[in-house]
């Protein structure tokens, strides 16, 4: 087996492309949270804007729709001045038969720094950081269900800033873990910044008994899966696993392992709820637990930006 | 032409010669073996010390990718790539555009091949019209044409009633199967199940998906026997399923891929789509048991499942990329590989290459069937001269076949071809 | 600006202590003169300690607010992004403001214009005024102290920077640049 360098680093262990949490040491992502801390201020002045980013291009490479997070990455390119062009690639040439790669030559032919990438299919986003040149910096914004890792990394913002250090800490992640990218890059985070007890809970066709070897406990009880820890992750479930056998009705997931007050009871008393969004209520949550005080997804969402203006600003400063 | 190989290492696997000797060809046949060979007159004399002096071998699975899949001169490159890589004997499975279901199609490859004066080539019709699971091929008119067997290539059938009756029809006139044994709906994935797929967020092929075809066949044969062939057996589990059955007598045989044979999961590293084949590669427990079962006979056959995959087909998600490597060219370096790394004996190494793969074609193979996948007086002077010393390194300059992909490119391989000789005829000189 | 000529004393013979009096009279002076209150807000890192200290030696009401370079400095692309241990905090409305900055060491200058640029974008200050310890002149940018206490001169591969010891005695170092 040949050893090939994580793509993520240059030879001096600096970021230069963020794909995943996975492979990641604790001080690179404490730097990225701890950058993240500054920018959380930006937002707070009147000139909402700093200039590091300025001359430099964010293409925004979407071959999945998501408007909230292309959203957001929007605006934290745009708080750090850089250039912001998305593209809608529905509609563009990929859509007809332009392969990926092609598409990437073409749009860095455009002089684009950096270029935040969802995809439907795991491993893209490697596929494009291999094939850039070496000043172009790959920002990975999902990939199948491989990794979603600035959602991990707000998320792991946003337990540091609620409940300080992860070495003491439970965390639950629920719902659909088999197809969810945030939560194997949740696992991974945790995993990595020292906390000892994480745990995926679900149904068994949902939530994959291997995962232990990531590091996680599965329960396929919800009761067992949130007592007593300090955070739940709830995962949004889709509608397509309904018809792949997997669940019945998103009814009776939410009889099982719906978030409701009453269940929520089983967690410590000062436990965070957190959902990477959008939600379903009624599904994954109640109402009165989305809605309630120990909810943060809007602050999630506050982070969110902060976070990405670091991981773009910190890639954006590493030579390959 | 008369060619006298000139002390060589002769080691045949079917008598279990393995010794210095002579070998004198005439008219495409072996006509003489010894320490010296009196009487005759040679018109090319291969100096072999040095080297071994092997059956041609015979590759139970290289796609030539005609028709239909084919660049400018794919099939030129193609068989040029398999004599090459000491290949005197191919079998070319029915995947091609259109599927190889008609007579018409298979007189076409077998004049065009025969043309070129280099390996012999021996097809598998389709077992199914169009492969579509559904309606039996004419058989019988394929055979005339010189179908050896019939397959599904990596289209499994689904409704089990027609794979029944495909038993029964085939036997009736004594025609073998060829299957990979895998169900349909389990091995919609992109990579091995286990721990690996979960983490890298792959759709996976489970050993279930493997298993359970395995049980379907062998339950059906027991009921109808046919000869069968096992296609690329992946697993620990199905490996011993295979075991059993044989023991019970089922008339089946079996090969491994070389990429089973030396690779697992995590050799994918980054999405590397190089590893993206089928089967998939799978365990550790799965490859350690996959070798075993090579060295003691249990696995009949190691085949290159050459398939020459376009540059661009790979340049994708690994999930979208055209699953298959080229290796007709790697074959012999990649059974002596591991044959160096588990101490396996040459002569044991050879039979996966040569003896075993003749016997799993049989009584197909027609008058031929006495003499090739052997170095024997009288037979077929189909042979494979090589240098067991020697070592290259494995780029894309060095392989003749139009595909590149290959998860072992940079690797320093043992044993390079030195000539191979088909029907007496030096297709291939390296020197 | 300055009416006190300025002497040149040796790196080696700096008093940081001694200085750190001769600002304090300075700003003194200063807050007595001023018609409006002044806000006193400490370059990062290096004016920090002096502009807190200077808020408690002159008995000013709040506390002193804190600018850090970092989000404008210009070497981004050379230098990448640099140390974010201390975030800007500005205890007051900029707007309207006279505000003085406080460093140890005033050097290039490309600091200070950083530092102006964080400091409006958070709003628009009625006056921005610059006191420094030391000048080591050097200008690269049209940027001039309305304080200083000394001049010093050193060679372009030395840092002179401020520290404090542990019985929290201020002290100039001088450091050769690592390669």
């Amino acid at each position: 087996m040949r050893l090939q360098r994580n793509p993520q680093l240059n030879a001096n262990g600096e970021l230069i492309h963020l794909l995943s949490t996975e492979g990641l040491s604790k001080a690179v992502l404490t730097h990225i949270l701890d950058t993240a801390a500054n920018f959380v201020s930006v937002s707070d002045r009147e000139v909402k804007k700093v200039p590091l980013l300025r001359g430099k291009s964010v293409f925004n490479l979407f071959f999945e729709n998501s408007t909230r997070t292309r959203t957001t990455f929007d605006i934290a390119a745009t708080r750090l001045s850089a250039d912001v062009i998305n593209l809608d690639i529905a509609r563009s040439s990929a859509s007809k038969g332009e392969s990926l790669l092609d598409t990437i030559d073409n749009l860095s032919a455009m002089a684009a720094d950096i270029f935040v990438v969802r995809h439907n299919e795991s491993g893209a986003p490697y596929l494009i950081a291999q094939h850039v040149a070496p000043h172009v910096h790959v920002v990975n914004a999902g990939d199948g269900r491989h990794a979603h890792p600035t959602q991990a990394l707000l998320d792991m913002y946003t337990i540091r800033h609620f409940k300080g250090d992860f070495s003491n800490l439970s965390v639950a992640i629920v719902g659909d873990v088999l197809h969810s990218r945030v939560a194997r890059s949740n696992i991974h985070a945790l995993t990595t910044l020292g906390c000892p007890d994480v745990r995926v809970v679900g149904p068994k066709t949902l939530v994959p008994g291997d995962m232990t070897q990531m590091g996680a406990r599965v329960c396929h009880d919800l009761r067992e899966g949130i007592s007593g820890v300090d955070v739940v992750i709830a995962l949004r479930l889709q509608n397509e696993r309904m018809s792949g056998a997997l669940l019945p009705s998103a009814q009776e997931f939410f009889k099982s392992y719906g978030l409701t007050p009453e269940r929520m009871q089983w967690a410590k008393p000062d436990a965070i709820v957190m959902h990477p969004g959008p939600i379903n209520r009624g599904v994954e949550i109640a109402s009165a637990v989305a809605d309630g005080p120990q909810a943060v997804i809007l602050s999630q969402v506050t982070f969110g930006i902060a976070v990405r203006m670091a991981v773009m600003s910190i890639v954006a400063s590493h030579d390959a | 032409m008369k060619i006298l190989i000139k002390s060589g290492r002769v080691i045949d696997p079917a008598s279990g010669l393995d010794a210095n000797q002579d070998i004198a060809i005439a008219a495409g046949r072996i006509v003489a073996m010894g320490d010296t060979i009196n009487d005759f007159t040679p018109e090319k004399t291969i100096d072999a010390s040095g080297t071994v002096v092997a059956p041609g071998l015979i590759d139970l699975c290289t796609r030539l990718r005609e028709p239909g899949f084919e660049h400018e001169s794919m099939l030129e490159s193609e068989m040029a790539a398999a004599v090459a890589g000491g290949v005197t004997s191919l079998v070319c499975p029915p995947d091609t555009d259109p599927v190889l279901d008609e007579p018409g199609l298979v007189d076409m490859l077998k004049f065009r091949t025969k043309k070129l004066r280099q390996a012999r080539v021996f097809p598998l019709g389709a077992l199914t019209r169009g492969l579509k699971g559904e309606v039996l091929t004419e058989m019988a008119e394929l055979t005339e044409s010189g179908c050896v067997g019939f397959g599904q290539a990596d289209v499994p059938i689904v409704n089990t009633q027609v794979l029944q009756r495909t038993f029964q029809y085939a036997a009736s006139f004594g025609y073998s199967v060829w299957l990979r044994p895998q169900d349909y709906w389990l091995g919609q994935g992109v990579a091995a199940s286990g721990p690996l797929a979960t983490r890298m967020g792959l759709s996976g092929v489970p050993v279930a998906a493997e298993v359970i075809a395995l049980e379907t066949i062998f339950e059906l044969l027991r009921g109808t026997p046919a000869r069968v062939h096992l296609c690329r057996i992946s697993s620990a589990k199905g490996l011993e399923l295979v075991r059993k059955a044989k023991v019970e007598g089922l008339p089946i045989t079996c090969d491994v891929s070389v990429h089973n044979l030396h690779l697992i999961d995590v050799d994918m590293g980054y999405y590397d789509a190089r590893l993206r084949l089928q089967p998939p590669v799978r365990q550790q427990i799965d490859r350690d048991a996959l070798r075993a079962g090579l060295a003691d006979g249990t696995i009949d056959a190691l085949v290159s499942d050459h398939n020459p995959v376009e540059a661009d087909a790979k340049n994708l998600p690994f999930a979208q990329a055209e699953p298959g490597a080229t290796a007709v060219e790697l074959l012999l370096s990649l059974a002596l590989k591991w044959g160096q790394a588990d101490g396996v004996p040459d002569i044991t190494v050879l039979r996966a290459l040569t003896r075993g793969p003749a016997s799993v074609l049989g009584q197909s193979l027609g008058s031929l069937q006495d003499s090739i996948g052997r170095i024997v007086v009288g037979g077929v002077a189909d042979i494979c001269i090589y240098n067991p010393h020697d070592e290259w390194v494995v780029s894309d300059d060095r392989l003749r076949s139009q595909g590149k992909h290959t998860p072992f490119t940079g690797y320093a391989l043992p044993g390079t071809v030195c000539q191979t000789i088909a029907g007496g005829f030096i297709a291939f000189d390296g020197q | 600006m300055n009416h006190t000529p300025l002497k040149t004393i040796p790196a080696n013979e700096l008093n940081a202590e001694a200085l750190y009096q001769s600002l304090l009279s300075h700003m003194r002076t200063v807050v007595t003169d001023s018609a409006t209150p002044i806000r006193l807000v400490g370059i990062a890192s290096g004016g920090v300690w002096l502009a807190r200290r200077l808020q408690l030696d002159l008995g000013l009401e709040g506390e002193a607010g804190v600018v850090s370079s970092s989000m404008h400095r210009d070497d981004f692309s050379t230098r990448g992004l640099s140390s974010m241990t201390v975030q800007t905090q500005l205890p007051f409305e900029v707007n309207g403001a006279t505000v003085w900055l406080i460093d140890d060491v005033l050097y290039t200058g490309r600091t200070i214009r950083a530092v102006l640029n964080e400091l409006f974008d958070y709003g628009r200050p009625a006056a921005v005024k610059l006191a420094v310890l030391v000048d080591r002149g050097q200008r690269e940018l049209p940027v001039e102290a309305n304080v200083a206490i000394a001049r010093a001169e050193l060679p372009a591969t030395q840092l002179l920077e401020l520290s404090r010891t542990p019985q929290g005695q201020l002290t100039f170092d001088v450091e050769a640049i690592a390669d």
